[in-house]
C-alpha cells in the first residue's frame, strides 16, 4: 500500500493513486500468458488498445487491478501484467467494489461482457454504478454468448436465431447505455473494438472520471455473431450511421446531416440544409439531468439507424470510496489496544473481586 | 410497613406482551439490573418476525425470559417461575409452559371480553378457576400507570405506553434489583423528550412503590450475587460478542475490517453494531444482495483487509459460489452464519442448527472450509478471534455457525484484558519467493500449506488469481490432470492440517468412570450442560464434551469417541453431526434431535441422558 509521494497522476479519477516512478511501455503490460481467444476475435484489438493505453495512466503497474467475471472477455486479466482477479460469473462489480472501497490507492478496472454484466450480473452492475465506486467498467458487447457457444444474450436483437432460440429469441434486448444512465452512472460512453484511436480516447476519459465509469465496447464475435456491427465498420455505410459525440461540438452525422431536438426532447437526424447549422444540438456531456444523454442513447433504434459513439455523460459527484473514507475520519491510523479495551468495557459493567 | 424478604437461589421470569408493549426492552433492562447486581444469568428473547402483528393476537406475542441465580447457570431455564402477562394473548401463549405453583402477574385492564374473545377464551381465566394451580396476582397495570401519570402533560396513549415501566418497577422491587442503571438508561434514551422521560421515571417509581405498599405482594425476594471468577463483567448477547470479536480480530491481526453484508434476521444486529464503529476504522458496506456482500468482502480481502460477511441460512445459500472462489483463490474470509429455522425462509426469528452440512459441503467440487461454532453468547467473541486466526494464518474462508438463540440470548461476560488476547499479526508477502527471483503465488508454506498473500500495490509481485484451477506454484491456469489431483488434495490437506493447530477436545468427566458421553456442538452447550448436571446430581455418571471446531475436528475426537460405551449427540437438526461422526469414525452414536425453533430444555435432556445410562 504505497504512499502517494505527493505526486499525483494526471487523471482526476486517479487522484489517490500514487504516481509511477518509472515510465512504462506497452510491452510492460503484457503478461507471459498465451492469449487464447478465437482468431479474429474483437477482444484482441481491445486488449492491444488497453495495453497501449495503460502507460498513459502514469501510475505504478502494481497499483492497477483488473477484475473480471466469466466469459470470453473475462479472460482479460490473465493477459495483463498487473494484479488481477478472474472471479465468478457476474460478480466482478461487487468484488471490485470491496477492493476499491477499501483501497483508494488502486486503479480498478472491471472487464465484463453483455452476458456477464447484464444478465447474471445485472444487479451488481447497476448498484456499482449508482454508488459511484471509483471503478471503470468496460462492457464488451458482442450481443451473443460466446464461451457457452452461441446462445442469445440480453443484448441480442429480438427474433435472433441461436442454438437456444431456433424459432427466434422472444426477449426484448437491453440498451446498455440506457441502462447505465438509468442506474445513475455519472460517466457513460460507447466505443468500437476496431477503432483504436476512438477506443483509446474513451478509455482516457473514463480514467479521468472520478467515480464509476461505464464504457460499452462493441466487440465482434467472429464465431457466433460475426459482423454484428458491420454497418458501423463498413466504410461505405458507417458515416451515414455513426454519430461521433464531442463535448461542445454540434452533433453531426456525416457531412450533411445533424441532430436536432424534437418537441418532446427526443433527438432526430435532419438535413442541415433544411434546418440550418444553428438548429443542431451541441453536445453537452456535463448536463446534470440524464434526460438528454438518455435521448441520445435511444437514437440507434431501429438497429443501428444512428449510433452515437463517444462520451454520453460525464458528470461529477462524490465517490463512494471518498465518502466512506470521510466517515472513517482517518481512523485507520488511530487506535490501538487502549481504544479496543474501552470498546469492550463499554456499557453497564460490574466487578467481581 | 416492613415486608418479608425471602432468599432464593434462582428464579426464571418471563415477560410477555404484545409486540408493541416493549417486552424486549423491559426484559433487557431487568437483565441489566440483574447483571449489575452480580447474579449469573442467561436470557432467551422470543419474538415474532412480524414487526407489529395485529394487537392482542397470539402471533403478536413477544416474550423475554430471564434466568438468574446466586450460582453459575447454563441456560435461560426450562419453565418460568414467574410470568408477567400484559394481555390475554400473552397469558394464553405462555401458560402451558408454567409449572404448578408459578406466579402469574396479569395486567387485568386488558382482560376485556373482546380481548379474551380475540384469543379464543370463552370465559375469563382470571375468574373461571382455570389458573387455580398458580399464584395469580391481578394488577390493573394500565390504569394504575395512567393514574400515576395524570399530572403529566402527555397524551393518554403515551401514558399507557409507559405501563411496561410500571411492570419493570414492580418486578425490580420484588427482586430487590438495583435501579440506577435503568434510571440512567431512561435519561439517555429520552434525553430530548423531558415530559416522556419524567413520565417513564414516574411510572417506574409507581410500580416500585406499588410493590412496596400493596398487600397483594407480601414478600420480596433476594437472590445473592453469584460467585463468578474475579474480573470486570458486562452482559453480552452473541451478536454483540461476534461484533466485538471481529473488531478485536482486526486489531490483533493489524488488518482493517471490511464487512460486506445484506440485512437478514437474526444477523442484522452485527451489521448495525459494526456500522457504529467506523471511527475505529471499520468499513461496513450494505450490499445490494447476499452475493455482493460476500463478493465485496472477498474483494477487500484481496486488497489486504480482514473481509467479513454476516448472514443467516437463506443468505448462506447465495454465498456458496463466492465461498468456492475464496477456496480456490485461497484468501482469508470470515463468514458468520447466524442460523435460523429453515428450510427456505423457515422461521426467521427461531433458532436451529441445521446449516452444519451446508457449511461443510454446500459448494461444488471438493471445497473444504474450516467450520467453527460458538457454544454460548460470550463465546462468540472468542470464536470470532479464532476464526480470524485460522483464516489469516491458513489463507482460507472460515465459516462460523452461530444461531438465533446465541445471537439474541445473553449472559455475563468477563471482559478480557486486551493484553491477554493472542497476537494475530499478519505479514504480507513483499519479496519474490521463486528460485529464479520470480513470484509464485501458489507456492505453499511447507508447514501450514498456506500460499503467500501479496496485496495489490506491492511492486514486483503482480499476479492473477481466479476461479479456474491453478497450476501448483505459478497459479497460472492449468487443466493438467495431475495438477488438478495435486491441488484438490493440497487444499484438503491444508484444512485437515489445521487439526494440529487447535486445542484437543476436552472431556468433562468428574468421576472419571462414566460410560456414556454426551457430545454436542454450538449453541446447545448450555442445555446439555444443565441436563448433565441434573443427571449427576441424581447420582448418574456421564461425561460431557462440546465441539467448537467442526472442520477439522479436534485431533483426539476419534479417541474420545472410542473411550465410551455409548455416545449421545443431541442436536437441533435431524442428526447432522451424528452423520459426520458415523461417516468419519464408524461410531454408532445415538442421535437425539428436536427442531422446534427453540433451545433444548435441560430437564428433557437429563431424561434422555438418564435413559441412555440406564440402557448401557
Amino acid at each position: 500500500m504505497s504512499e502517494n509521494n505527493g505526486r499525483e497522476s494526471g487523471f482526476k479519477g486517479l487522484r489517490l493513486v500514487p504516481r509511477a516512478e518509472a515510465t512504462y511501455k506497452m510491452k510492460d503490460f503484457k503478461s507471459d500468458q498465451e492469449v487464447r481467444w478465437c482468431p479474429g476475435c474483437g477482444d484482441y484489438a481491445i486488449l492491444a488498445a488497453f495495453q497501449g493505453f495503460l502507460p498513459e495512466l502514469g501510475v505504478p503497474r502494481e497499483n492497477i487491478v483488473i477484475v473480471s467475471g466469466i466469459g470470453c472477455s473475462s479472460r482479460f486479466p490473465y493477459y495483463l501484467s498487473t494484479y488481477g482477479m478472474h472471479s465468478i460469473h457476474g460478480r466482478a462489480p461487487a468484488i471490485a467494489t470491496g477492493l476499491a472501497a477499501s483501497r483508494p490507492d488502486l486503479s480498478v478496472w472491471v472487464i465484463t461482457g453483455d452476458g456477464d454484466g447484464l444478465s447474471i450480473g445485472g444487479n451488481h452492475l447497476i448498484h456499482a454504478l449508482r454508488r459511484n465506486v471509483n471503478i471503470n467498467v468496460l462492457l464488451f458487447n458482442n450481443r451473443i454468448y460466446g464461451l457457452t457457444k452461441g446462445q442469445y444474450s440480453p443484448t441480442s436483437e429480438a427474433g435472433k436465431i441461436t442454438k437456444s432460440s431456433p424459432m427466434g429469441s422472444l426477449d426484448t434486448p437491453f440498451n446498455p447505455v440506457s441502462l447505465a444512465l438509468g442506474a445513475e452512472a455519472g460517466f457513460v460512453a460507447r466505443t468500437i473494438d476496431s477503432d483504436r484511436q476512438h477506443l483509446t480516447s474513451v478509455l482516457r476519459a473514463a480514467a479521468d472520471h472520478e467515480g464509476a465509469s461505464f464504457v460499452e465496447i462493441y466487440q465482434n464475435c467472429p464465431i457466433f455473431n460475426d459482423d454484428a456491427f458491420e454497418p458501423l465498420k463498413d466504410p461505405a455505410e458507417r458515416d451515414m450511421r455513426l454519430l461521433r459525440m464531442e463535448h461542445g461540438e454540434p452533433l453531426r452525422v456525416g457531412a450533411d446531416r445533424g441532430v436536432v431536438m424534437g418537441d418532446y426532447g427526443e433527438l432526430k437526424v435532419a438535413d442541415i440544409a433544411e434546418v440550418g447549422e444553428d438548429a443542431l444540438v451541441r453536445h453537452d456531456a456535463h448536463r446534470a439531468d440524464p434526460g438528454y444523454a438518455f435521448a441520445l442513447s435511444r437514437m440507434d433504434y431501429p438497429a443501428f439507424e444512428h449510433v452515437p459513439i463517444g462520451v454520453f455523460r460525464d458528470t461529477s459527484r462524490p465517490t463512494y470510496d471518498e465518502l466512506m473514507a470521510e466517515q472513517l475520519g482517518g481512523a485507520e491510523s488511530r487506535g490501538g489496544a487502549e481504544e479496543l479495551a474501552s470498546l469492550l468495557a463499554g456499557g453497564d459493567t460490574w466487578t467481581v473481586r | 410497613m416492613t415486608k418479608q424478604v425471602k432468599q432464593l437461589d434462582r428464579v426464571i421470569i418471563r415477560f410477555a406482551g404484545d409486540s408493541g408493549d416493549g417486552m424486549q426492552l423491559t426484559g433487557d433492562r431487568f437483565t441489566q439490573e440483574t447483571a449489575s447486581f452480580g447474579n449469573d444469568l442467561s436470557t432467551l428473547p422470543n419474538f415474532p418476525a412480524e414487526i407489529r402483528a395485529p394487537a392482542g393476537t397470539l402471533p403478536g406475542v413477544s416474550s423475554f425470559q430471564l434466568h438468574f441465580a446466586d450460582h453459575d447457570i447454563m441456560t435461560p431455564g426450562d419453565a418460568p417461575n414467574v410470568l408477567v402477562a400484559m394481555n390475554p394473548a400473552a397469558l394464553k401463549a405462555n401458560v402451558d409452559d408454567l409449572p404448578g405453583g408459578a406466579t402469574v402477574i396479569v395486567n387485568t385492564d386488558e382482560f376485556t371480553k373482546r380481548a379474551l374473545a380475540k384469543v379464543g377464551y370463552d370465559s375469563d381465566p382470571l375468574t373461571d378457576g382455570s389458573l387455580a394451580e398458580f399464584k395469580v396476582s391481578p394488577v390493573p397495570l394500565t390504569s394504575m400507570t395512567v393514574q400515576a401519570l395524570a399530572d403529566f402533560d402527555i397524551s393518554k396513549k403515551d401514558a399507557q405506553r409507559a405501563k411496561n415501566m410500571f411492570a419493570l418497577g414492580l418486578l425490580s422491587w420484588m427482586y430487590n434489583r438495583p435501579t440506577e442503571g435503568t434510571l440512567g438508561f431512561l435519561k439517555s434514551k429520552f434525553a430530548g423528550k423531558p415530559e416522556i422521560l419524567a413520565a417513564n421515571l414516574a411510572a417506574f417509581q409507581a410500580g416500585w412503590n406499588f410493590g412496596e405498599t400493596t398487600e397483594d405482594f407480601a414478600v420480596s425476594y433476594e437472590i445473592k450475587p453469584a460467585a463468578l471468577p474475579p474480573g470486570t463483567y458486562r452482559n453480552i448477547t452473541g451478536n454483540l460478542a461476534v461484533s466485538y470479536g471481529l473488531i478485536a480480530g482486526s486489531r490483533l491481526s493489524g488488518l482493517p475490517l471490511f464487512l460486506g453484508s445484506y440485512p437478514i434476521t437474526p444477523a442484522s444486529d452485527i451489521l448495525h453494531e459494526l456500522s457504529k464503529h467506523k471511527r475505529m476504522g471499520v468499513r461496513t458496506f450494505q450490499a445490494e444482495d447476499e452475493i455482493a456482500g460476500v463478493g465485496a468482502a472477498l474483494g477487500a480481502a484481496f486488497g489486504g483487509s480482514l473481509g467479513v460477511t454476516t448472514t443467516s441460512g437463506p443468505g448462506m445459500v447465495l454465498k456458496a459460489e463466492t465461498l468456492g472462489l475464496a477456496v480456490m483463490t485461497e484468501l482469508p474470509l470470515l463468514v458468520i452464519d447466524v442460523q435460523r429455522a429453515g428450510p427456505s425462509t423457515g422461521m426467521p426469528t427461531k433458532t436451529e442448527q441445521a446449516d452444519l452440512l451446508m457449511a461443510m459441503f454446500g459448494r461444488n467440487g471438493e471445497s473444504p472450509v474450516p467450520v467453527l461454532a460458538p457454544r454460548s453468547p460470550s463465546d462468540c467473541f472468542d470464536i470470532a478471534i479464532e476464526a480470524t486466526r485460522i483464516a489469516t494464518k491458513y489463507r482460507t474462508p472460515v465459516i462460523v455457525l452461530s444461531d438465533g438463540y446465541l445471537a439474541n440470548g445473553s449472559e455475563p461476560w468477563r471482559i478480557p484484558d486486551v493484553s491477554e488476547l493472542p497476537d494475530l499479526s499478519v505479514e504480507f508477502t513483499t519479496e519474490p519467493n521463486g528460485d529464479d527471483g520470480e513470484f509464485l503465488p501458489y507456492r505453499r508454506d511447507p508447514e501450514t500449506l498456506a500460499r503467500p498473500w501479496a496485496v495489490p500495490g506491492t511492486p514486483g509481485l503482480e499476479h492473477r488469481i481466479g476461479g479456474i484451477e491453478k497450476g501448483d506454484g505459478t497459479g497460472n491456469i492449468s487443466y493438467s490432470p495431475a495438477n488438478h489431483d495435486l491441488m484438490v488434495r493440497s487444499r484438503q490437506a491444508k484444512i485437515d492440517g489445521i487439526a494440529r493447530d487447535i486445542p484437543e477436545l476436552e472431556v468433562d468427566d468428574p468421576t472419571g468412570d462414566a460410560r456414556v458421553l454426551v457430545l454436542g456442538w454450538g449453541g446447545t452447550y448450555g442445555s446439555i450442560g444443565a441436563g448433565v448436571r441434573r443427571v449427576r446430581r441424581a447420582g448418574g455418571k456421564v461425561a460431557q464434551a462440546h465441539l467448537r471446531h467442526l472442520n477439522p475436528f479436534p485431533a483426539n475426537l476419534g479417541e474420545v469417541l472410542g473411550s465410551y460405551d455409548r455416545v449421545l449427540v443431541p442436536e437441533i437438526n435431524l442428526g447432522q453431526l451424528a452423520l459426520l461422526l458415523r461417516g468419519r469414525f464408524l461410531v454408532d452414536v445415538i442421535s437425539y434431535t428436536k427442531v422446534r425453533g427453540l433451545p433444548f430444555k435441560a430437564e428433557e435432556l437429563a431424561g434422555v441422558v438418564q435413559e441412555v445410562i440406564d440402557r448401557v
